[in-house]
Protein backbone atom coordinates (compact mmCIF):
# COMPACT_ATOMS: atom_id res chain seq x y z
CA UNK A 1 0.00 0.00 0.00
CA UNK A 2 2.81 2.36 0.90
CA UNK A 3 4.67 1.42 -2.24
CA UNK A 4 1.59 2.22 -4.24
CA UNK A 5 1.39 5.62 -2.61
CA UNK A 6 4.99 6.27 -3.59
CA UNK A 7 4.34 5.24 -7.19
CA UNK A 8 1.39 7.51 -7.35
CA UNK A 9 3.55 10.46 -6.49
CA UNK A 10 6.26 9.59 -8.96
CA UNK A 11 4.02 8.85 -11.93
CA UNK A 12 2.84 11.54 -14.26
CA UNK A 13 -0.13 11.15 -16.56
CA UNK A 14 -0.45 13.02 -19.83
CA UNK A 15 -4.05 13.18 -21.00
CA UNK A 16 -4.24 13.71 -24.76
CA UNK A 17 -7.55 15.07 -26.03
CA UNK A 18 -7.99 15.73 -29.76
CA UNK A 19 -10.60 18.42 -30.47
CA UNK A 20 -12.44 19.92 -33.38
CA UNK A 21 -15.20 22.43 -32.60
CA UNK A 22 -15.58 21.41 -28.97
CA UNK A 23 -15.46 24.80 -27.23
CA UNK A 24 -18.14 23.97 -24.69
CA UNK A 25 -17.30 20.29 -24.19
CA UNK A 26 -13.58 20.85 -23.65
CA UNK A 27 -14.24 23.35 -20.86
CA UNK A 28 -16.61 20.94 -19.12
CA UNK A 29 -14.17 18.09 -19.62
CA UNK A 30 -11.25 20.00 -18.13
CA UNK A 31 -13.33 20.92 -15.08
CA UNK A 32 -14.36 17.30 -14.58
CA UNK A 33 -10.79 16.01 -14.97
CA UNK A 34 -9.54 18.41 -12.30
CA UNK A 35 -12.47 17.46 -10.09
CA UNK A 36 -11.81 13.73 -10.25
CA UNK A 37 -7.99 13.64 -10.32
CA UNK A 38 -7.04 15.40 -7.13
CA UNK A 39 -3.86 13.79 -5.77
CA UNK A 40 -2.35 12.79 -9.09
CA UNK A 41 0.29 14.55 -11.16
CA UNK A 42 -1.10 15.09 -14.63
CA UNK A 43 -1.24 17.40 -17.62
CA UNK A 44 -3.90 17.82 -20.29
CA UNK A 45 -2.66 18.11 -23.86
CA UNK A 46 -5.30 19.47 -26.19
CA UNK A 47 -4.58 18.82 -29.85
CA UNK A 48 -6.91 21.19 -31.68
CA UNK A 49 -7.21 20.89 -35.44
CA UNK A 50 -7.83 24.56 -36.16
CA UNK A 51 -11.43 24.69 -34.90
CA UNK A 52 -13.26 27.70 -36.32
CA UNK A 53 -15.58 27.91 -33.28
CA UNK A 54 -13.01 29.40 -30.90
CA UNK A 55 -12.03 26.23 -29.06
CA UNK A 56 -8.50 27.59 -28.73
CA UNK A 57 -9.75 30.81 -27.09
CA UNK A 58 -11.51 28.72 -24.47
CA UNK A 59 -8.34 26.70 -23.88
CA UNK A 60 -6.43 29.93 -23.22
CA UNK A 61 -9.09 31.01 -20.72
CA UNK A 62 -8.84 27.62 -19.03
CA UNK A 63 -5.06 28.02 -18.85
CA UNK A 64 -5.64 31.22 -16.87
CA UNK A 65 -7.75 29.28 -14.36
CA UNK A 66 -5.75 26.08 -14.04
CA UNK A 67 -2.24 27.06 -15.12
CA UNK A 68 -0.37 26.81 -18.39
CA UNK A 69 1.72 23.92 -17.14
CA UNK A 70 -1.39 21.80 -16.52
CA UNK A 71 -3.23 22.50 -19.77
CA UNK A 72 -1.12 22.47 -22.92
CA UNK A 73 -2.48 23.66 -26.21
CA UNK A 74 -0.75 21.97 -29.10
CA UNK A 75 -2.76 23.08 -32.10
CA UNK A 76 -2.46 22.03 -35.70
CA UNK A 77 -3.48 24.22 -38.64
CA UNK A 78 -6.32 22.03 -39.97
CA UNK A 79 -8.07 18.68 -39.71
CA UNK A 80 -5.35 16.09 -40.06
CA UNK A 81 -6.91 12.95 -38.64
CA UNK A 82 -7.20 11.18 -35.32
CA UNK A 83 -4.17 8.90 -35.46
CA UNK A 84 -1.74 11.71 -36.21
CA UNK A 85 -3.37 13.82 -33.49
CA UNK A 86 -2.20 11.26 -30.92
CA UNK A 87 1.29 11.16 -32.44
CA UNK A 88 1.38 14.95 -32.29
CA UNK A 89 0.20 15.07 -28.67
CA UNK A 90 2.60 12.31 -27.72
CA UNK A 91 5.59 14.38 -28.87
CA UNK A 92 4.73 16.96 -26.22
CA UNK A 93 3.83 14.54 -23.42
CA UNK A 94 6.08 14.73 -20.37
CA UNK A 95 4.37 12.00 -18.34
CA UNK A 96 5.40 8.35 -18.18
CA UNK A 97 1.78 7.37 -18.78
CA UNK A 98 -0.56 8.62 -21.47
CA UNK A 99 -4.35 8.63 -21.38
CA UNK A 100 -6.31 9.14 -24.55
CA UNK A 101 -9.96 10.11 -24.45
CA UNK A 102 -12.61 11.87 -26.50
CA UNK A 103 -13.53 15.49 -25.87
CA UNK A 104 -17.27 15.10 -26.42
CA UNK A 105 -18.04 13.91 -22.84
CA UNK A 106 -18.96 10.41 -23.97
CA UNK A 107 -15.95 9.43 -21.86
CA UNK A 108 -16.44 10.61 -18.28
CA UNK A 109 -13.30 11.62 -16.33
CA UNK A 110 -14.70 10.00 -13.19
CA UNK A 111 -13.31 6.70 -14.49
CA UNK A 112 -9.73 8.00 -14.62
CA UNK A 113 -8.94 6.94 -11.03
CA UNK A 114 -10.04 3.37 -11.78
CA UNK A 115 -7.74 3.26 -14.84
CA UNK A 116 -4.83 4.46 -12.71
CA UNK A 117 -5.61 2.10 -9.86
CA UNK A 118 -5.92 -0.87 -12.22
CA UNK A 119 -2.56 -0.04 -13.74
CA UNK A 120 -0.88 0.29 -10.33
CA UNK A 121 -2.43 -2.97 -9.10
CA UNK A 122 -1.55 -5.08 -12.12
CA UNK A 123 1.44 -3.32 -13.67
CA UNK A 124 -0.32 -3.51 -17.04
CA UNK A 125 1.10 -1.80 -20.12
CA UNK A 126 -2.36 -0.82 -21.32
CA UNK A 127 -5.63 -0.35 -19.45
CA UNK A 128 -8.57 -0.12 -21.80
CA UNK A 129 -12.10 0.98 -20.95
CA UNK A 130 -14.77 -1.51 -21.90
CA UNK A 131 -18.49 -0.84 -22.32
CA UNK A 132 -19.49 -4.47 -22.63
CA UNK A 133 -19.00 -5.89 -19.13
CA UNK A 134 -20.84 -5.64 -15.84
CA UNK A 135 -20.60 -2.10 -14.53
CA UNK A 136 -20.17 -0.69 -18.02
CA UNK A 137 -22.77 0.35 -20.52
CA UNK A 138 -23.90 2.55 -23.35
CA UNK A 139 -26.58 5.21 -23.43
CA UNK A 140 -28.20 6.77 -26.46
CA UNK A 141 -27.94 4.03 -29.08
CA UNK A 142 -30.93 2.79 -31.04
CA UNK A 143 -31.56 -0.86 -31.84
CA UNK A 144 -29.83 -0.66 -35.23
CA UNK A 145 -26.70 0.81 -33.66
CA UNK A 146 -26.65 -1.89 -30.99
CA UNK A 147 -27.18 -4.62 -33.58
CA UNK A 148 -24.31 -3.37 -35.76
CA UNK A 149 -22.06 -3.05 -32.74
CA UNK A 150 -22.80 -6.59 -31.54
CA UNK A 151 -22.42 -8.05 -35.03
CA UNK A 152 -19.11 -6.28 -35.53
CA UNK A 153 -17.90 -7.50 -32.16
CA UNK A 154 -18.79 -11.16 -32.76
CA UNK A 155 -17.14 -11.04 -36.17
CA UNK A 156 -13.96 -9.50 -34.80
CA UNK A 157 -13.75 -11.94 -31.91
CA UNK A 158 -14.30 -14.97 -34.13
CA UNK A 159 -11.67 -13.87 -36.62
CA UNK A 160 -9.04 -12.00 -34.60
CA UNK A 161 -9.07 -13.52 -31.08
CA UNK A 162 -8.00 -10.20 -29.60
CA UNK A 163 -8.35 -11.01 -25.91
CA UNK A 164 -10.18 -7.77 -25.04
CA UNK A 165 -13.93 -7.27 -24.99
CA UNK A 166 -14.17 -3.74 -26.41
CA UNK A 167 -12.11 -3.26 -29.55
CA UNK A 168 -13.35 0.07 -30.84
CA UNK A 169 -13.48 1.96 -27.56
CA UNK A 170 -11.01 4.80 -27.33
CA UNK A 171 -10.75 5.53 -23.61
CA UNK A 172 -7.39 4.02 -22.73
CA UNK A 173 -4.32 4.41 -20.56
CA UNK A 174 -0.93 3.46 -22.01
CA UNK A 175 2.60 3.34 -20.74
CA UNK A 176 4.17 6.05 -22.83
CA UNK A 177 6.81 3.80 -24.37
CA UNK A 178 4.15 1.23 -25.28
CA UNK A 179 1.96 3.80 -27.00
CA UNK A 180 4.96 5.07 -28.96
CA UNK A 181 5.80 1.54 -30.04
CA UNK A 182 2.27 0.56 -31.05
CA UNK A 183 1.24 3.81 -32.69
CA UNK A 184 4.23 3.81 -35.02
CA UNK A 185 2.99 0.68 -36.76
CA UNK A 186 -0.65 1.71 -37.13
CA UNK A 187 -1.99 2.93 -40.45
CA UNK A 188 -5.80 2.87 -40.10
CA UNK A 189 -8.07 5.86 -39.74
CA UNK A 190 -11.15 6.66 -37.70
CA UNK A 191 -12.37 4.11 -35.22
CA UNK A 192 -10.71 1.23 -37.08
CA UNK A 193 -7.55 2.88 -35.76
CA UNK A 194 -8.62 2.07 -32.18
CA UNK A 195 -9.15 -1.55 -33.13
CA UNK A 196 -5.78 -1.75 -34.89
CA UNK A 197 -4.02 -0.27 -31.84
CA UNK A 198 -5.38 -2.81 -29.39
CA UNK A 199 -5.04 -5.82 -31.72
CA UNK A 200 -1.42 -4.93 -32.50
CA UNK A 201 -0.65 -4.38 -28.82
CA UNK A 202 -2.20 -7.73 -27.97
CA UNK A 203 -0.20 -9.52 -30.69
CA UNK A 204 2.99 -7.86 -29.55
CA UNK A 205 2.38 -9.51 -26.21
CA UNK A 206 1.74 -6.43 -24.09
CA UNK A 207 -0.14 -6.91 -20.84
CA UNK A 208 -3.63 -5.46 -21.31
CA UNK A 209 -6.20 -4.98 -18.54
CA UNK A 210 -9.79 -3.77 -18.72
CA UNK A 211 -11.96 -1.54 -16.55
CA UNK A 212 -15.70 -0.99 -17.05
CA UNK A 213 -16.76 2.42 -18.35
CA UNK A 214 -20.08 3.87 -19.38
CA UNK A 215 -20.51 5.63 -22.67
CA UNK A 216 -23.08 8.37 -23.07
CA UNK A 217 -23.40 9.18 -26.74
CA UNK A 218 -22.73 12.83 -27.41
CA UNK A 219 -25.46 15.13 -26.23
CA UNK A 220 -25.12 17.57 -29.12
CA UNK A 221 -25.03 16.35 -32.70
CA UNK A 222 -25.43 12.74 -33.72
CA UNK A 223 -22.68 10.21 -34.16
CA UNK A 224 -23.01 8.70 -37.56
CA UNK A 225 -22.82 5.06 -38.51
CA UNK A 226 -23.60 4.58 -42.20
CA UNK A 227 -22.82 2.03 -44.88
CA UNK A 228 -19.39 3.50 -45.49
CA UNK A 229 -18.39 3.01 -41.83
CA UNK A 230 -19.37 -0.65 -42.07
CA UNK A 231 -17.30 -1.07 -45.25
CA UNK A 232 -14.34 0.64 -43.53
CA UNK A 233 -14.73 -1.72 -40.59
CA UNK A 234 -14.74 -4.84 -42.77
CA UNK A 235 -11.70 -3.56 -44.64
CA UNK A 236 -9.94 -2.97 -41.34
CA UNK A 237 -10.81 -6.48 -40.20
CA UNK A 238 -9.42 -8.02 -43.40
CA UNK A 239 -6.30 -5.88 -43.11
CA UNK A 240 -5.66 -7.06 -39.54
CA UNK A 241 -6.16 -10.67 -40.56
CA UNK A 242 -3.30 -10.32 -43.03
CA UNK A 243 -0.86 -8.70 -40.61
CA UNK A 244 2.17 -10.40 -39.13
CA UNK A 245 1.82 -11.09 -35.44
CA UNK A 246 3.97 -11.21 -32.32
CA UNK A 247 7.21 -13.06 -33.01
CA UNK A 248 7.95 -11.45 -36.33
CA UNK A 249 7.25 -7.98 -34.99
CA UNK A 250 9.61 -8.26 -32.06
CA UNK A 251 12.49 -9.85 -33.96
CA UNK A 252 12.34 -7.19 -36.68
CA UNK A 253 12.24 -4.42 -34.12
CA UNK A 254 14.53 -1.84 -35.73
CA UNK B 1 3.00 -15.60 -38.24
CA UNK B 2 0.17 -13.99 -40.10
CA UNK B 3 -3.07 -14.38 -38.23
CA UNK B 4 -4.91 -15.62 -41.30
CA UNK B 5 -2.44 -18.54 -41.45
CA UNK B 6 -3.47 -19.62 -37.95
CA UNK B 7 -7.08 -19.71 -39.08
CA UNK B 8 -6.25 -21.56 -42.28
CA UNK B 9 -4.22 -24.08 -40.27
CA UNK B 10 -7.23 -24.67 -38.07
CA UNK B 11 -9.45 -25.19 -41.12
CA UNK B 12 -6.94 -27.58 -42.70
CA UNK B 13 -6.80 -29.58 -39.46
CA UNK B 14 -10.57 -29.86 -39.44
CA UNK B 15 -10.62 -30.91 -43.11
CA UNK B 16 -7.93 -33.51 -42.45
CA UNK B 17 -10.02 -34.92 -39.64
CA UNK B 18 -13.02 -35.05 -41.96
CA UNK B 19 -11.10 -36.81 -44.74
CA UNK B 20 -9.82 -39.23 -42.12
CA UNK B 21 -13.41 -39.98 -41.18
CA UNK B 22 -14.34 -40.50 -44.81
CA UNK B 23 -11.47 -42.95 -45.29
CA UNK B 24 -11.98 -44.86 -42.08
CA UNK B 25 -15.75 -45.01 -42.60
CA UNK B 26 -16.46 -45.38 -38.88
CA UNK B 27 -19.82 -43.82 -39.52
CA UNK B 28 -21.75 -44.29 -42.80
CA UNK B 29 -20.15 -42.15 -45.50
CA UNK B 30 -23.47 -40.62 -46.50
CA UNK B 31 -23.48 -38.95 -43.06
CA UNK B 32 -19.84 -37.97 -43.26
CA UNK B 33 -20.42 -36.17 -46.56
CA UNK B 34 -22.94 -33.90 -44.84
CA UNK B 35 -20.63 -32.94 -41.96
CA UNK B 36 -19.16 -29.79 -43.61
CA UNK B 37 -22.69 -28.47 -44.11
CA UNK B 38 -23.47 -29.11 -40.46
CA UNK B 39 -20.23 -27.33 -39.59
CA UNK B 40 -21.10 -24.22 -41.58
CA UNK B 41 -24.68 -24.19 -40.31
CA UNK B 42 -23.56 -24.48 -36.69
CA UNK B 43 -20.99 -21.71 -37.22
CA UNK B 44 -23.80 -19.50 -38.52
CA UNK B 45 -25.99 -20.45 -35.58
CA UNK B 46 -23.18 -19.63 -33.18
CA UNK B 47 -22.81 -16.21 -34.76
CA UNK B 48 -26.53 -15.45 -34.63
CA UNK B 49 -26.79 -16.74 -31.09
CA UNK B 50 -23.88 -14.60 -29.90
CA UNK B 51 -25.35 -11.49 -31.54
CA UNK B 52 -28.76 -12.31 -30.04
CA UNK B 53 -27.41 -12.88 -26.55
CA UNK B 54 -25.28 -9.76 -26.86
CA UNK B 55 -28.31 -7.70 -27.86
CA UNK B 56 -30.47 -9.08 -25.05
CA UNK B 57 -27.83 -8.43 -22.42
CA UNK B 58 -26.64 -5.16 -23.96
CA UNK B 59 -25.66 -3.07 -20.92
CA UNK B 60 -27.35 0.32 -20.89
CA UNK B 61 -26.96 3.18 -18.46
CA UNK B 62 -29.79 5.75 -18.64
CA UNK B 63 -28.90 7.00 -15.14
CA UNK B 64 -25.45 8.01 -16.42
CA UNK B 65 -27.00 10.50 -18.86
CA UNK B 66 -28.79 12.18 -15.93
CA UNK B 67 -25.64 12.26 -13.81
CA UNK B 68 -23.77 13.79 -16.74
CA UNK B 69 -26.37 16.56 -17.03
CA UNK B 70 -25.86 17.37 -13.35
CA UNK B 71 -22.10 17.45 -13.86
CA UNK B 72 -22.53 19.78 -16.82
CA UNK B 73 -24.60 22.24 -14.79
CA UNK B 74 -22.06 22.13 -11.96
CA UNK B 75 -19.14 22.63 -14.35
CA UNK B 76 -20.84 25.54 -16.12
CA UNK B 77 -21.51 27.31 -12.82
CA UNK B 78 -17.91 26.95 -11.71
CA UNK B 79 -16.42 28.02 -15.03
CA UNK B 80 -18.72 31.04 -15.33
CA UNK B 81 -17.51 32.20 -11.90
CA UNK B 82 -13.92 31.86 -13.07
CA UNK B 83 -14.63 33.96 -16.15
CA UNK B 84 -14.49 31.20 -18.74
CA UNK B 85 -16.94 31.82 -21.56
CA UNK B 86 -19.18 28.75 -21.50
CA UNK B 87 -22.45 30.32 -22.61
CA UNK B 88 -23.70 30.93 -26.08
CA UNK B 89 -22.52 28.01 -28.12
CA UNK B 90 -24.47 24.82 -28.87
Amino acid sequence: MEGQQKNKEKNKYSIIVPTYNERLNIALLVYLIFKHLRDVDFEIIVVDDGSPDGTQEIIKQLQQVYGEDRILLRARPRKLGLGTAYVHGLKHASGNFVVIMDADLSHHPKYLPSFIKKQLDTGASIVTGTRYVKGGGVHGWNLMRKLTSRGANVLAHTLLWPGVSDLTGSFRLYKKSVLEDVISSCVSKGYVFQMEMIVRASRKGYHIEEVPITFVDRVYGSSKLGGSEIVEYLKGLAYLLLQWSAIRNISSDK
Amino acid sequence: MKHIIKIITLLVAISAFWIGLLQASVIPSSHTWLLPIYFIVSLGCYGLLMVGVGLMRFPTCPQEALLLQQDIVEAKDFLKQKGVDVGGSD
